[in-house]
């Protein structure tokens, strides 16, 4: 089947990013495609390549950067949600002015529009959050 | 066409679990992830509304969530299923949409 | 880093999308992103339909103001849901019920007929909670935040 991913909170705050990271492997190793993963809310910061979590415990960023190159996923950082929270790439930070981006690998930062169209061509959404 | 519904909070620090109950029909499934597995567990306040809502509906537990907060399935009240994150896939995929109860 | 994928949506595919908004505004921000999703939603021309239950019927209590708190009020934006063509508004009366509430609590909101010589409609309706639950078991997409 083709689903879509939904998640609403950021890493380590909540375990809904790390609920949703187990259930895509799960999916994916069941044969299952991920149509796409969307970060909307705080989801966003799971999009940071500037994390530094402990190093006894799961990189939550990595993680998902490593799912998504292994599988070739779409992961999609919203960019409504990412402009409130200070998610950016190089295109975001220089229009609007800051002196540096902190996307992670494997993300890319678009429309809200995503996220329903994620709903129209997947069979299944499935929603993480708080 | 039924429906999976998801609870990830304890019925103790929010309404969820109480209001996915309020809106199951028969044939439903709930499923609690997260803190949400604490609702499950027999004697506790709850286990009554659960009591009456597996007689018309599957209700499962994500057993990784439950052994992580150190319970089993010895714990839980009649007639829970435990899974894991592939059976909560097949849940999604086996039910026509996915209600998440945040 | 995958590339962007070319939109796959088959313009004859008419989901039934329903919002279920169930938190109060702006404790969190779970109402106003929710809100920022149905409107971007009705670009799609799908079969778009909001609900309003638990603490989510505080979205629509009518006289917000938010100078107090230094937010912005957005309680206007649901006016604009008929213009959107959102016009299934779903609140649950059993939620009123429990939080003291009466639908003469709630915001007018309404839209022009135009098959109607621009007649004014409420687009808000009042459903029990069992038809409420009917109504979800109808969706395709569930979206909750």
């Amino acid at each position: 089947m083709k689903l879509g991913i939904l998640v609403t909170e950021g890493p380590y705050t909540h375990q809904a990013s790390d609920t949703a990271y187990q259930f895509t492997k799960a999916a994916l190793e069941r044969g299952h495609e991920i149509f796409r993963v969307f970060f909307y809310n705080d989801g966003v910061n799971n999009g940071t390549r500037f994390a530094v979590p402990p190093q006894d415990d799961r990189n939550l960023q990595k993680l998902w950067s490593a799912l998504a190159e292994k599988y070739q996923l779409d992961l999609v950082v919203c960019i409504a949600a990412a402009q409130r929270r200070g998610i950016l790439d190089k295109d975001e930070a220089k229009r609007h002015g800051k002196d540096a981006d902190n996307i992670a690998p494997g993300f890319r930062i678009s429309g809200l529009g995503q996220l329903v169209e994620a709903g129209i061509v997947a069979e299944r959404l499935v929603t993480f959050g708080d | 066409m039924a429906t999976l519904h998801t609870v990830n909070k304890t019925p103790f620090e929010r309404s969820a679990l109480v209001s996915a109950l309020n809106h199951l029909k028969p044939g439903d499934a709930l499923l609690m992830i997260e803190d949400g597995v604490v609702g499950a567990r027999k004697g506790s306040a709850f286990a009554g509304l659960l009591d009456k809502a597996v007689k018309s509906c599957g209700i499962y537990v994500l057993e990784p969530d439950l052994v992580a907060r150190g319970m089993a399935g010895k714990d839980l009240i009649e007639g829970i299923t435990l899974v894991d994150y592939g059976g909560f896939v097949d849940l999604v995929t086996r039910h026509d949409r996915t209600q998440a109860w945040l | 880093m995958a590339d962007v994928k070319a939109p796959e949506v088959d313009s004859r595919v008419r989901k039934k999308f329903m919002y279920v908004n169930r938190k109060a505004p702006y404790g969190t921000i779970y109402a106003l992103e929710s809100l920022e999703v149905v409107l971007i939603s009705a670009a799609f021309e799908q079969d778009v339909s909001v609900a309003f239950l638990d603490d989510g019927v505080y979205q629509l209590l009518k006289g917000q103001n938010t100078s107090g708190i230094g937010m912005k009020n957005f309680s206007p934006t649901y006016k604009a849901l008929g213009d959107y063509e959102v016009k299934k508004l779903y609140v649950e009366k059993e939620s009123l019920d429990e939080r003291g509430l009466k639908p003469d609590d709630l915001m007018a909101i309404t839209y022009e007929d135009e098959a109607e010589d621009d007649a004014v409609k409420p687009l808000v309706r009042l459903v029990n909670r069992s038809e409420l639950t009917g109504l979800m078991a109808q969706q395709d997409v569930l979206l909750s935040f």
